[in-house]
């Protein structure tokens, strides 16, 4: 089937089988290759993107599902001339990555935390992250850049 | 894991939806957000030769307050439970449980409707519903009927609903007493319950205690006759034959079943 997502603001239209995952989709097809896979289970959250503006785990969604929407990768939130947004800036800041691969899906979690609710406290983040996991057990500063982009918002 | 092949219809109202799986019939699955559904399809556990999304059926998605009960649309997500206002005012014990089912991103795309219609024991929301005395209408061929809870789990994932039917709505009573509490016990914090408790007044809905979501029947007996908490909360595995696995044992979920109920018990009443 045809399947025409808008991703990071661009129009794309692809030809896909029906089965395909949307996690798949935009790797293999878009391109777009920060967003990860992981557990494949719907329990890592690596592969966490913004579908019309909310976290999703897009390994767990049919590309099908989403025909028609917006979605936003980790690609989506650099800024035309290569800058990084607040939050990709505070987890560089407070060195809230280790080998880096839940990073992709961590920061989009933590976007769509911050849009529902742009100021949490430390509780909040950690119960708005339970769908995330560092194998690097790095969540203190994770959580701790969470709040610095929370606050470099206000 | 891809799943294996189907053929992708979506559907853009539940006539539309009603229309397709009768042309299907047994061959076709609906899916709302999915997320029981494609791991069971990823695993090979479930294959359907036909998906029909009905996720985009906005008319099936609301939270409305009528004369004398809640009326919630099947395709209404939890993330949208959680948040609702007229929940939190009217049925705060629905909208605190949904908001601890997974976690934010499984919130944002699975439904009430569908966990229901999915017919999971280790689901919290049934047992929510059992426990609120719900009502599930339902749509097919021959019309609409209404089920009562307590009628429309007959087994694991089997349910009263046909093949040709569609869940469109949960009509939830206004609560006659105001206390409530969900307790829920987890390995990790985004599992499945190992067992859960839901607390509405004096009825009591058990997750994980057997193939379906069940109500403490020996609990309610024994509050209704005067039993004081304790006394009655030690009754709640009655009658209850809990699956082992890695997480529990049986011994151990009629264990925690016990006392989660003592303490879902104890903490509405401090809501009383």
């Amino acid at each position: 089937m045809n399947v025409t997502i808008t991703v990071n603001g661009e129009k794309t239209s692809h030809e896909v089988e029906d089965r395909t995952l949307l996690v798949h989709h935009l790797r293999d097809a878009v391109g777009l290759t920060a967003t990860n896979i992981g557990c494949d289970t719907s329990t890592c959250g690596s592969c966490t993107v913004l579908l019309n503006g909310e976290s999703v785990k897009s390994c767990t969604v049919l590309a099908a599902q989403v025909d028609g929407d917006e979605i936003q990768t980790l690609e989506g939130l650099t800024g035309e001339d290569g800058e990084m947004d607040a939050v990709q800036n505070a987890f560089q800041q407070k060195h809230a990555l280790q080998c880096g691969f839940c990073t992709p899906g961590m920061v989009m979690a933590a976007t769509s935390l911050l849009r529902e609710n742009p100021d949490p406290t430390e509780d909040e983040i950690r119960m708005a992250l339970k769908g995330n996991l560092c194998r690097c057990t790095g969540y203190h500063n994770i959580v701790q850049a969470i709040l610095t982009a929370a606050e470099d918002a206000r | 894991m891809i799943p294996p092949k189907f053929v992708y219809r979506r559907a853009g109202s539940a006539e539309e939806a009603l229309s397709l799986v009768a042309e299907y019939g047994d061959d076709a699955k609906l899916i709302a957000g999915g997320h029981s559904l494609l791991p069971l399809m990823k695993l090979r556990l479930a294959q359907p030769e036909v998906l029909v999304d009905i996720g985009r059926v906005r008319e099936l998605s609301y939270i409305r307050g009528e004369a004398d009960h809640i009326a919630i649309g099947a395709l209404t997500r939890y993330h949208d439970l959680e948040h609702s206002e007229l929940l939190a005012e009217e049925l705060p014990l629905l909208a605190h449980a949904s908001g601890r089912v997974g976690d934010p991103q499984v919130r944002h795309r699975g439904t009430i409707g569908g966990s229901i219609a999915h017919g999971d024991a280790a689901s919290d929301v049934p047992a929510v519903v059992l426990a609120l005395d719900g009502t599930l209408v339902v749509s097919g061929p021959s019309g609409v009927r209404e089920i009562p809870s307590g009628e429309f789990f007959h087994g694991p994932f089997e349910t009263a609903l046909e093949p040709e039917e569609l869940l469109t709505e949960i009509r939830l009573p206004r609560p006659a007493s105001s206390s409530w509490a969900f307790q829920k016990l987890t390995s990790r914090a985004i599992d499945w319950a190992v067992v859960a408790v839901a607390v509405q007044g004096r009825s009591v809905g058990l997750v994980n205690m057997g193939s379906t979501p069940l109500r403490a029947t020996a609990v309610e007996r024994a509050l209704a006759d005067g039993a004081a908490i304790p006394d009655a909360a030690a009754q709640a595995a009655e009658g209850t034959s809990p699956f082992p696995d890695r997480n529990a044992s049986t011994a151990y979920r009629q264990h925690l079943a016990r006392v989660l109920t003592r303490r879902a018990l104890e903490e509405a009443g401090s809501r009383a």
